[in-house]
């Protein structure tokens, strides 16, 4: 088997073109639940990214011995055990973000964008380029979350990262931090995005 | 039995699993196109619901007790033995059902909405009955979410939605305002 030279391109792929919320629309949950405020979104980001990292780098090497018709098997419990180191990690460090994550962490395991990363890249490929691979894509996750969570949390509640951005005479939005807020954002950065990639189209015509 | 019907009309309503907590948004993105799917692998997911949150309770009462940190590897090996066995079943007693359901009878597995189950039921103490209807007020909010989306969808269909909003983008806004009026619930309860 050739090896694929190691590129940057795995690293910067899931950064913006291959966003894996944005443009392959996987792990919608996480990003519309828990990005009500900054501090959770970005929390919630690095364990996803660990996670991802460490079962993209193990099922890279462990790829020789497991049998093919186990492997999704296989995968969900290499992720879910790295999923229980996290969530342990968090309880330590972080009670009471761990708290208000609830049962988001252990919802970790069924993130599509981790057996999604495992079943399409990393069954595939070497452990360097996993690796790159994994961070890229959990970068591209967290840049998603934290444009969710800057803007529900600025416009709900006038801070950023619980401090005072807006001045105390601006009414805030309570809706964009309750549950509805979070299918608004999504959608309206969606729009963002086709409407942008509509005008390029136009003028990429007309040129 | 008071009690067992707030922990059902909760799940149903208030705190709705797809409108108000995001759970199980892929399939409530997914399979919404077309009314009698959605109704279908609403039910679907009712009876994993179900069948999860009695092995939940097992494996709580007499396993996972000496061994709570093995908890989410347990529950999502259990979830994908639950889903194999339904699989298995519907092959077996109803082909056309199961040629209907197709991909999603499997990708129930990683719906979020069934670990998400066994967890909050976990973290609330609760009993066998109460798991039981907690997870039929959480199947039956699915499957209501699932038909509502669904209905709006097959409509949308003969409207004249803009280019650029045509896709996901209106179907994030409509579920927006179905989760503003999932919210109308909020204050059910509250006076008890």
């Amino acid at each position: 088997m050739s090896e694929t030279p190691v590129t940057f391109d795995d690293f910067l792929r899931g950064l913006w073109k291959e966003n894996p919320v944005l443009v392959q629309m996987l792990g919608l949950c996480p990003t519309l639940a828990v990005t009500n405020s900054v501090a959770n979104g970005l929390t919630m980001s690095i364990a996803t990214l660990c996670v991802l990292v460490a079962s993209n780098v193990l099922v890279a090497a462990l790829k020789r011995f497991i049998p093919n018709e186990v492997r999704i098997t296989s995968y969900v419990l290499i992720i879910a055990t790295f999923v229980t180191l996290a969530d342990m990690t968090l309880e330590a460090l972080v009670p009471s973000i761990h708290k208000s994550l609830g049962a988001f962490i252990g919802l970790i395991v069924v993130n599509c964008i981790i057996l999604g990363r495992a079943e399409a890249f990393a069954a595939k490929a070497s452990v360097v380029r996993s690796l790159l691979d994994g961070v890229g894509m959990g970068l591209g996750f967290t840049l998603t979350m934290l444009m969710m969570s800057s803007i529900r949390e600025i416009l709900g509640n006038g801070t950023f990262m619980g401090m005072r951005v807006l001045s105390s005479h601006y009414e805030p939005w309570v809706i964009m931090v309750l549950p509805p807020g979070g299918f608004l954002t999504m959608g309206f950065i969606l729009l963002g995005m086709a409407w942008f990639g509509e005008r390029k189209k136009r003028q990429a015509r007309s040129a | 039995m008071g009690n067992l019907t707030w922990i059902l009309i909760s799940a149903l309503l208030v705190n709705n699993f797809t409108l108000t907590l995001f759970l199980g948004l892929c399939s409530f993105f997914g399979v919404t196109s077309r009314i009698q799917t959605a109704v279908r692998l609403g039910l679907a997911n009712l009876f994993v619901l179900v069948l999860t949150a009695i092995s939940v309770w097992f494996l709580n009462r007499f396993v996972l007790e000496q061994a709570p940190y093995l908890r989410i590897i347990a529950f999502i090996v259990v979830i994908a033995s639950v889903v194999q066995v339904v699989e298995m079943a519907i092959k077996k007693w109803s082909p056309a059902l199961f040629r209907a359901l197709g991909i999603y009878l499997p990708l129930i597995t990683t719906n979020c909405a069934i670990l998400a189950l066994a967890i909050f039921q976990t973290n609330r103490g609760y009993g066998l009955a109460q798991g039981v209807a907690f997870a039929f007020g959480a199947g039956l909010g699915l499957t209501l979410a699932l038909t509502l989306m669904a209905s709006i969808r097959e409509r949308l269909d003969v409207a004249d939605v803009p280019a650029v909003a045509r896709g996901l983008g209106i179907v994030l806004i409509i579920a927006a305002s179905l989760s503003m009026a999932f919210m109308g619930f909020a204050g059910l309860g509250s006076g008890k």
